[in-house]
């Protein structure tokens, strides 16, 4: 196995020219996937994405779980992403970048809402925030159980972890909206009282009538997000969500990736809820 | 005291008001800065944005007869002195497009932005079809991608790279299409006037020189080229001295304008394409670069320029390194 490979300063730039690394370790994620660590660091903020590159297969952007060591949590859904989820330790797999605009961690105290494989675009997110001593609750949902990604990376971060299934199979019995609604300021507030700060309906460790604590940070199918957006909007919550389209370049010039004006790749792929509604309404 | 020279400097500098406008076949452009074919150009919105950022004209990603994927990545690296991309002309099919186009010239028309209709095809019916289609949403102008390769040519040869072949799909779309039309041409060719001429007399109202040129990037670890198509086309700083003498000798050859493009990322760029006699310039791999305010940018220091070297309008020096 080669050296590791040394990690790049940030204020370089990204790597443009793919870099060769290798796997160390690759832990399956249940029926979903795998996540697969790398042997080096590629420093990167969190939700910025990088290239994945399988000579002769494909090229796919993917948001890094981890940073140092690179990291990559891959749902397998097609040809590709099985191709990912054989890799094995001692496996050469070869990145560029990190890309994008990724999270700005706003405040101390953060609500995350992770759909399915977006849970991958949180994990870094949360690693920072802990290491800055925040406190963070992390809303994690799938179809299923055994589709669940990476709440263990949550619970070694020592995240308040709340599990949410479609079928009920394990945690909450719905969707991460649903778990999500549960922690939400009551509908009735805003109505009232305008521009201000959101106060909580009800428990989950905060008293009734608290001040709204979090910021919301969010990734996942786009219904999901447009949702969740929606509703932040309307409750004047602070809430920034990570994109997802299919990209070409990743570099911000074909334009593939555009959504409304905006493209997913360089203006994202994290927008703030009002940009990407307004993105997706006129997209 | 002041020497004589930052006096005379001083003097310049104070030209009231810069004319950046152009001719561009009866068209008037706010400015020479046009977005280039296949960059950002897929969408309506996007055109609109950089139109509103900046843009003297935009031109639409190449669309074809029918819908194409193109190719599977990667498809676009940043080699270090430039870029090379192999996209591969994915587009919804003209049909599709057609509506973009619309949906593009309604937001644009408000701005005063022309519209520039880029169409590409694999033989003389597939381009005069696609023309038909894309046309009737009424661009301001139609741009024929010719360095696709003609499958009616011996191994498919680009029209681009043959006088002949180039000049014979000229003259079928002019005679199919009254609109302004602009032909693109290679830089791959061992002699672009000859084709330049060749398209000029076939009935093109202005050429835009020139397309990218072709290279391949090879991963060492992984023992293959990198770009799926593992061939692609160069562009951005390492294209710009060819364009630029395709554009010095191709301007004085024909008497129609020239859009010239090609590794354009700065206003003294931009300077040295209309001093080599560019009436226009194509902006493509400085969207990279810059994002999209870099048509501000690039506009800013080529007014900048123009004040310090004492210009007043874009023909006081177009095509003066002509010595």
């Amino acid at each position: 196995m080669s050296s590791a490979t040394p990690a790049p300063d940030l204020d370089r730039g990204p790597i443009q020219l793919h870099r060769a690394f290798r796997v160390t370790r690759a832990i399956p994620e249940g029926r979903a996937g795998a996540t697969l660590i790398l042997n080096g660091a590629l420093l990167a903020q969190p939700g910025q994405f990088v290239m994945v590159w399988l000579p002769g297969i494909e090229e796919r952007p993917f948001t890094l779980m981890d940073d140092d060591p690179a990291s990559l949590t891959v749902a397998s859904v097609g040809p590709f992403t099985h191709a990912l989820c054989a890799l094995r330790a001692g496996d050469r797999l070869w990145l560029r970048g990190p890309f994008g605009h990724g999270f700005a961690l706003q405040g101390s105290r953060h609500l995350l809402v992770g759909g399915g494989s977006g849970t991958a675009s949180l994990t870094l997110l949360a690693k920072r925030a802990r290491s800055q001593g925040h406190e963070l609750t992390a809303i994690l949902g799938a179809r299923t159980a055994k589709l669940l990604m990476l709440p263990w990376r949550f619970e070694e971060l020592s995240c308040h972890v709340i599990l949410a299934t479609d079928d009920g199979s394990l945690g909450h019995h719905g969707t991460v909206l649903d778990a999500a609604r549960c922690l939400f300021p009551s509908p009735q507030w805003g109505e009232g009282q305008g521009e201000g700060t959101p106060r909580l309906q009800s428990g989950e460790g905060w008293g009734e009538g608290d001040p709204w604590p979090w910021d919301l940070y969010a990734c996942g199918p786009e219904p999901m997000l447009r949702a969740l957006a929606t509703q932040a909007v309307a409750l004047h919550l602070p809430c920034w969500v990570s994109m997802e389209r299919i990209m070409k370049c990743g570099i911000g010039l074909c334009g593939s990736c555009h959504c409304g004006a905006k493209l997913v790749c360089t203006d994202g792929p994290v927008f703030s809820a009002q940009e990407m509604l307004r993105a997706l309404d006129t997209a | 005291m002041p020497s004589a020279s930052v006096t005379t400097w001083q003097m310049r500098a104070n030209v009231p008001e810069l004319d950046t406008t152009v001719d561009l076949c009866g068209v008037t452009l706010r400015n020479p800065l046009i977005l280039a074919s296949g960059i950002w150009g897929c969408a309506a919105g996007t055109l609109v944005r950089l139109a509103r950022e900046g843009a003297g004209a935009v031109t639409s990603k190449s669309c074809g007869l029918a819908p194409r994927q193109g190719h599977p990545n990667p498809t676009v690296l940043d080699w270090g002195a430039g870029l090379i991309n192999a996209i591969g002309l994915s587009n919804p099919g003209a049909s599709e497009e057609r509506a973009i186009l619309r949906e593009a010239k309604a937001g644009l028309a408000p701005l005063g932005v022309p519209l520039i209709a880029s169409v590409y095809g694999h033989s003389r019916a597939d381009f005069c079809e696609a023309v038909r289609l894309v046309a009737e949403a009424e661009p301001d102008f139609i741009e024929l991608n010719i360095s696709c390769p003609n499958v009616e040519a011996e191994f498919g040869r680009p029209f681009a790279l043959d006088p002949l072949a180039a000049s014979g799909l000229t003259a079928a779309v002019r005679a199919a299409y009254a609109g302004r039309l602009l032909v693109k041409l290679s830089p791959n060719t061992p002699d672009i006037v000859q084709v330049a001429r060749a398209v000029a007399d076939a009935g093109a109202d202005g050429l835009t020189a020139v397309n990218t040129m072709p290279g391949m990037i090879i991963d060492v670890r992984a023992r293959r080229p990198v770009l799926a198509n593992l061939v692609g086309g160069i562009s951005g700083a390492a294209l710009r001295p060819i364009a630029i003498r395709a554009v010095y000798e191709i301007s004085t050859a024909v008497d129609i304008p020239v859009i010239g493009t090609g590794g354009v990322l700065s206003g003294e760029d931009a300077m040295q394409m209309i001093m080599a006699g560019a009436t226009a310039v194509g902006i493509g791999s400085a969207l990279y670069y810059y994002g999209s305010e870099v048509f501000a940018r690039i506009l800013g220091e080529l007014t900048q320029l123009m004040r310090e070297e004492g210009y007043a309008r874009l023909s006081d020096f177009r095509g003066c390194a002509h010595v």
